[in-house]
């Protein structure tokens, strides 16, 4: 591996960078015409624009990206996270121009990317899986033969899209008289924006918290590199995360990393991934909600409590490398909290802003990571994810983390656009995360959350 | 005739989703509050809705083209 092309944009791309220089492979970077001067483009050795703004023209569009590889003789690809990351498609392409793909199998991709085959191979590998309809609803014929497949389950229940994941194609029905309704709601939003109206329903759990285990593996061998907990979400989307997951019982930690790892085991799985979880503090169970078979946007706060370079072991592991670890030899120490910053105005139900950033200062000092897509005088367009940067701070315990997040917000300003910053300094300082006492819809019901955030 | 201008910077779509029928076409009628296209910011999608009641005479940009804030996307002739 020589030169290394990067399908992505903003901190990842940047991020990416930095590691492959590190390593001594040269990087290009793919950016649509309003990313060419952005500090990503800027990073790498070469940069090639690949279409207009919007992503499917750009950073979606396989064809320009392989043509970009073909034409600066880039030989491995990088899809970062998002875009093309779990498109077995392109993976294939990738493979198939006799590119080196930065990820794993197009198979193992497919697989999870498929939710009722991945929850049966979850299911399979010894995974705990939630009480739902085992497999696929099937098409109702007069509506009861659904309804009573949904009453063994209960109410509340979640309808979810197979073809959906991330937050996405999911819909919660509180009684038996919403169900049918929602049902056919369902299903044709999952044909338009899936092209899939496969669902399946899952029990409800309230004041839920998400806890995810970080896989490597290389084909062979496999392990674990400890677990995370990314509960606090807004919109199903994660905004805080730390490592380990604090407050989780021997048992079900044990429990959710041994399955893991036996799920990439069966799935022969290659380069990093994450099994991700539901994890019901008053029964004190965990169950799967999907696989994402990539790098994550949370990956630094495993990197910063195990002291690994995920991105390099990803390089290393595509080049045909062994693993040349055991669990053994995974040490995690101390506690890591990361926000991401993104460019939203939570006092505006998190409307995106977009703008020059005008004046930019990261906090700096032991213990703080910034992984930043953009610095001052950048222009956030409004055409892509909103986030900025990722702050990550690493400290001896959690509550010592706490204070160090707080006084890393606290220098941090950013001005010309509205970001998330301020919301996250008050959930810092608030006693649920203290206590881990939030969950994932705790932003859009605690009361006055939004209303004291600046 | 009233212009609808876009509020925001993004991407303007004519139709709710990629196999369904454009919000409006020229010569259609349109109330007061109806939505004539939509943009989307940051992967969030915004309907752009017409203040005036009345006839459509252009619809001014493209599907999936970039727009910015003031750009005219509709041009309706008022009741």
């Amino acid at each position: 591996m020589r030169k290394l092309l990067i399908a992505n944009r903003g901190e990842i791309a940047v991020r990416i960078v930095r590691t492959a220089r590190a390593m001594g492979i040269a990087t290009v970077a793919v950016c649509s015409e309003a990313d060419r001067d952005s500090l990503a483009a800027r990073s790498a050795d070469e940069a090639v624009v690949v279409g207009p703004p919007p992503a499917p023209a750009s950073y979606l569009n396989q064809q320009a990206i392989l043509d970009a590889a073909w034409m600066t003789g880039a030989d491995a690809v990088h899809p970062g996270y998002g875009f093309l990351s779990e498109n077995a498609d392109f993976a294939e392409r990738v493979i198939s121009s006799g590119l080196t793909w930065i990820g794993p199998d197009p198979g193992a991709i497919r697989l999870m990317g498929d939710k009722v085959a991945a929850l049966r191979a979850a299911r399979e590998a010894g995974v705990p899986v939630l009480v739902g309809s085992d497999g696929p609803l099937p098409r109702s014929v007069d509506g009861d033969d659904t309804l009573a497949v949904a009453r063994g389950i209960g109410f509340p229940l979640v309808i979810k899209a197979a073809a959906g994941g991330g937050g996405r194609g999911i819909r919660l029905v509180r009684e038996e008289a919403e169900f049918a309704g929602t049902i056919d709601r369902t299903r044709s939003e999952a044909k338009s924006s899936f092209g899939d109206d496969t669902v399946y329903l899952e029990r409800f759990v309230d004041r839920a918290r998400h806890v995810e285990v970080q896989i490597l593996g290389d084909g062979s061998h496999f392990i674990h590199l400890g677990d995370r907990d990314c509960t606090m979400q807004r919109r199903s989307q994660k905004i805080i995360e730390e490592a380990p997951a604090p407050r989780l019982p021997d048992a079900v930690r044990d429990r959710i990393r041994d399955s893991s790892v036996t799920l990439a085991r069966a799935c022969g799985y290659s380069g990093v991934g994450t099994v991700e979880f539901l994890y019901d503090p008053a029964r004190e169970e965990a169950a799967f909600i999907e696989m994402n078979t990539r790098l994550q946007v949370e990956h630094p706060v495993t990197e910063m409590i195990t002291g690994l370079d995920l991105v390099a072991e990803q390089l290393r592991i595509a080049a045909g490398e062994p693993l040349g670890r055991t669990q053994d030899d995974i040490v995690l120490t101390g506690h890591a909290f990361e926000c991401r910053i993104n460019a939203e105005d939570p006092a505006r139900g998190f409307f995106p802003s977009p703008g020059r950033i005008t004046k930019l200062t990261w906090p700096e000092g032991p213990g703080i990571r910034v992984d930043a897509g953009f610095e001052q005088g950048s222009v956030v367009t409004p055409f892509y994810d909103s986030m900025i940067a990722k702050l990550v701070v690493h400290a001896p315990a959690r509550d010592k983390a706490i204070e160090l997040m707080t006084t890393a917000l606290g220098q941090l300003t950013v001005e010309g656009i509205a970001t998330t910053a301020g919301l996250q300094q008050t959930l810092f300082g608030s006693p649920e995360l203290a206590r881990v006492e939030h969950y994932t819809t705790f932003i859009e019901t605690a009361p006055g959350i939004l209303e004291v955030t600046k | 005739m009233a212009q609808i201008v876009s509020p925001l910077p993004g991407v303007f779509y004519t139709k709710p989703g990629p196999d369904k029928d454009p919000f409006v076409l020229p010569g259609d009628r349109v109330e007061a509050g109806q939505a004539i296209g939509m943009v989307e910011v940051m992967k969030q999608f915004t309907e752009i809705r017409s203040d005036v009641s009345g006839t459509v005479v252009s619809v001014n940009v493209a599907e999936c083209d970039t727009v910015m804030p003031g750009d005219v996307l509709a041009v309706i002739d008022e009741d």
